[in-house]
């Protein structure tokens, strides 16, 4: 059983580094725009660590692993929104990044008062 | 120039996204995962943000990605907090190999 698990850790670096190292499916992208070798690679790099999160959002033991899993990716999505303002040149992608962050802490904090077993308006 | 040093903290940022969800996987416990994931995270986005200020320059997008660089440094230790405070009430279990609780003391003092 830890070999299967060695094995499987060693098969996800080696496609991480892969797809960092070769950049493929370029036509997810704009080709024409400004530093899309370096964007292209961060997108790649935050796609695959977002996948990570939801790794422990579907299998967490507890709740708590749950919701704290929500909030790191509420909080990554803002980066991913600030790389798509810099390689497609719109600036309302930000805006999208300021209304995700204010709707992740709100439900951060619901989730939490909700956690600890108490009505909402104490 | 300045693109260059903008593109430097974007990839300083990923490098600190990327081992803070490794951390958030490979970690034994609740709290360790929180305080793993979330300091790391949150300086990441936040280089990432300051980069993309760096490249786009002072117009709408670069100052509304100053304001997001302000309102996560606010909001995202609260809600950390939050979150392990309402862990910690609801109990959930610390990891076997933990050395000391200073909440659970303090609770016991309260009551």
């Amino acid at each position: 059983m830890k070999i299967i698990r060695w094995f499987l850790g060693a098969v996800v670096l080696i496609v991480i580094i892969a797809m960092v190292v070769v950049r493929p499916f370029p036509f997810l992208f704009y080709p024409d725009l400004p530093y899309i070798g370096v964007l292209g690679r961060a997108m790649y790099i935050l796609v695959l660590a977002c996948a990570l999160c939801l790794y422990r959002v579907f299998m967490g033991p507890t709740g708590a692993d749950r919701i704290v899993a929500i909030d790191i990716f509420g909080i990554m999505i803002i980066g991913f929104c600030a790389v798509l303002t810099i390689s497609t040149g719109r600036s309302w992608y930000i805006d999208i990044g300021i209304a995700w962050a204010l709707q992740s802490f709100i439900a951060t904090l619901a989730l939490s008062k909700y956690l600890e077993g108490k009505g909402f308006d104490e | 120039m300045s693109d260059i040093i903008g593109l430097v903290f974007i990839a300083v940022g990923l490098a600190f996204d990327f081992f803070g969800c490794l951390g958030l996987v490979r970690l034994p416990d609740v709290y360790n995962r929180l305080q793993a994931a979330t300091k790391s995270v949150t300086l990441g986005t936040c280089s990432i943000l300051f980069g993309t200020f760096l490249i786009v320059g002072a117009n709408a997008a670069g100052l509304k990605s100053l304001l997001c660089i302000i309102f996560i440094l606010l909001t995202s230790p609260v809600a950390a907090h939050a979150v392990a405070r309402g862990a910690h009430r609801a109990g959930f279990k610390l990891w076997d190999k933990s050395v000391i609780d200073r909440y659970a003391e303090d609770k016991e003092g309260e009551i």
